[in-house]
């Protein structure tokens, strides 16, 4: 016994790691190292993206892609559009999913009432977009409105809208769609957090004197914090990478660009800028993914 | 301060009846203990009287308040909870400053009766602590500070010590008693432990299947149980039955258990004679079993044969288990014994506390008062 293990040596923990070690470096380090290294390349992918400097213009040089990425007015609708998706729909996913898990906890047909709002979940999300299309649908020749919004609207006199096309209003449009696809996964976390809390816990806050706002504000939230930081940064990290929703939708289109959707665009007849803009998001993202580790051993460490 | 009373109180959940009819009047400044096995509706009658769970039927009353349609909140009531359910995310101080917060008090005065309420239970040295880094034992303090600080009319107690060790428990004990005393407020306190209940309350109720058993001071209860369950539930180990019937042979009267026949005392004669020719139970208690050798000069001894099982030795007395034919029995004798297990013995009852419970009139024991 004791022989075997003298034998085995240093080197022959990193033998078990291997395989997972191969695939690791196939379908992680590889096309990560690649999608850097073809961010500095033009659009074919073969030479330097200085290639594609025109004269007069500004030039980055080597860095011309991340000008693109960063500076272009394509990208500039693309970065003020996933902002706008953060500062709404991470809030909104949140508290609708903490609004609906503390009603469901309340009610006596709390599986059937969560079953319900988790379903959309469970809907592709290019299947989601595709009924919200409809939902929003706009029949401009004044034939009958198949849309259910305008169909409400001229069923009470109103003017149709066109919900998708108007840039003042499409990306609260999608936004909605968004909000109605992840509430639900919201809801579960938090849902789970909410039972956690011991009951006597909060029947003792009664009995000191809390209505149930006092008791929900001092003692359940304080008590389901941590699990509302990591569903926040989850859905930052969701959100940052918004795409199936616009892509079905509106295509980016009428002002509705963000950044996933920009790359995606890209990939086929830009290889290059199309990198820089994955790399953009992958160094949007990370900073965040370490907050939620961090976070995560610190909870560990307090167990 | 103030008076508590249950009045004809239902609980049902679904089909289950938790609480039937239930009727206790407790005095203002009583140590009352609601005792019984698990699922006897002790817990559900507290719950009940914090508000926790709405009745079925009935009324409580805290003083001369109607409490039914009241909210927890405003029942003035404290309330020790069997996992403390202390606020993880608020320090021992806040904890306790919780309730006297919510009801408005002055930030100073808080203090004052924070920092007064810690030095009595010791805790003050914990102030700043979280409740998860405190022991078991500090937590149960942290729990009954918290209740202490609110004055409240009435403090309620359910389970506290349960989770403590023992040796803790016994000193917690000693503990609440005192804080009762000080105090001078109503205490209703659950368990299901006949010893806390013996040692602390002034009265203690006996719940059964939902149902009150008896409701009297502990030496009442442990001399003259109601019935057969009471018996049984109070004293430890607990009292010894016989099943047999009562046989009537001219004045005298004897209780045949199958394996021996003992003659009832003269004296008592009268108050049994009723349940002559029943089918009875005889009960009596581990200590009124005697060792003839060192059983105590003067009292009404009856022999009885018997045959050991088993023998513990506690140092300061010995636990024997006997049979005797298709009877069991546990006897508490003194030390110097020396029984073998296996011996065939001569053991004396003491046939000057004894008693008969009636099985065809609901295990009724004559003998406890009306």
């Amino acid at each position: 016994m004791t022989l075997s293990i003298m034998k085995q040596g240093r080197w022959t923990p990193f033998l078990y790691l291997l395989p997972a070690l191969v695939i690791m470096f196939i379908f992680i380090i590889y096309p990560m190292a690649n999608t850097f290294v073809l961010s500095f390349m033009d659009k074919t992918g073969t030479q330097s993206a200085a290639v594609d400097c025109m004269p007069g213009e500004p030039c980055w040089g080597v860095l011309e892609n991340y000008r693109y990425a960063l500076t272009s007015s394509d990208m500039l609708t693309a970065l003020r559009n996933n902002a706008s998706w953060l500062l709404l729909m991470v809030p909104g996913t949140v508290l609708a999913g903490l609004f609906f898990a503390v009603l469901a906890d309340r009610v006596r047909y709390e599986a059937l009432a969560k079953s319900i709002i988790f379903m959309p979940m469970a809907i592709s999300f290019i299947g989601a977009g595709i009924i919200w299309r409809f939902v929003f649908a706009l029949e401009s020749g004044g034939g009958q409105q198949i849309g259910i919004l305008n169909a409400i609207i001229v069923g009470l006199g109103g003017q149709p809208v066109a919900w998708l096309s108007t840039p003042a209003i499409n990306n609260y449009a999608l936004m909605v769609v968004g909000v109605w696809l992840w509430s639900g996964f919201c809801m579960t976390i938090l849902s789970a957090a909410i039972k956690a809390v011991p009951t006597e816990i909060l029947e003792a806050a009664r009995v000191d004197g809390a209505n149930e706002w006092d008791v929900f504000i001092q003692i359940m939230l304080p008590m389901i914090m941590p699990t509302i930081v990591v569903v926040t940064t989850t859905m930052v990290i969701n959100v940052l990478k918004i795409f199936d929703i616009v892509y079905v939708m509106t295509g980016g289109n009428f002002g509705t660009e963000v950044i996933a959707n920009r790359m995606f665009n890209l990939i086929v007849t830009d290889t290059g800028r199309s990198m820089a803009i994955a790399i953009i998001l992958v160094l949007l993202t990370v900073p965040i993914m370490i907050f939620n580790m961090v976070r995560f051993r610190q909870q560990e460490a307090m167990r | 301060m103030a008076s508590v009373t249950y009045e004809h109180v239902w609980k049902r959940f679904g089909d289950f009846i938790a609480l039937n009819d239930l009727n206790i009047k407790i005095e203002d400044k009583e140590f009352l203990v609601l005792v019984g096995p698990s699922g006897c509706g002790k817990t559900t009658a507290l719950r009940c009287l914090a508000g926790l769970e709405e009745i079925s039927d009935g009324a409580i009353l805290i003083g001369d308040q109607k409490v039914n349609d009241v909210a927890p909140k405003d029942r003035d009531i404290a309330m020790v909870f069997q996992s403390y359910a202390l606020y993880p995310h608020m320090s021992v101080f806040d904890n306790m400053a919780f309730g006297l917060k919510l009801r408005k008090v002055p930030k100073e005065e808080i203090r004052k009766r924070v920092e007064e309420a810690a030095q009595v239970l010791g805790i003050e040295h914990l102030l700043k602590r979280k409740p998860r880094e405190l022991s078991g034992g500090q937590r149960q303090r942290v729990a009954v500070g918290r209740a202490i600080v609110r004055e409240p009319k009435v403090f309620l107690f359910d389970e506290p010590l349960s989770n403590l060790d023992a040796k803790l428990r016994v000193q917690t004990r000693a503990e609440i008693s005192k804080l009762h005393q000080r105090l001078q407020t109503t205490f209703i306190y659950v368990t299901h432990d006949q010893t806390e209940a013996m040692t602390m309350a002034t009265r203690i109720a006996v719940m059964n299947k939902g149902v009150l058993q008896q409701l009297d001071t502990p030496q009442t209860l442990y001399d003259r149980p109601a019935n057969l369950f009471v018996a049984g539930f109070i004293g430890s180990p607990s009292m010894n039955f016989f099943s047999g019937s009562l046989r009537k042979d001219g004045a005298n009267l004897f209780v045949d258990t199958g394996d021996f026949a003992i003659k009832v005392p003269e004296n008592r004669v009268a108050t049994y004679m009723p349940l002559a020719g029943k089918e009875i139970v005889f009960g009596i208690r581990p200590e009124d079993i005697h060792n003839p050798t060192f059983a105590p000069p003067g009292i009404h001894a009856e022999p009885v044969e018997a045959k050991v099982d088993v023998t513990e030795l506690m140092g300061n007395e010995i636990f024997l288990y006997l049979v005797t034919g298709k009877h069991s029995c546990v006897a508490r004798v003194d030390p110097r014994t020396r029984f073998m297990i296996g011996d065939k013995v001569q053991v004396v009852f003491n046939m000057d506390n004894f008693h008969i419970f009636d099985l065809s009139t609901d295990r009724e024991n004559p003998l406890a008062v009306r």
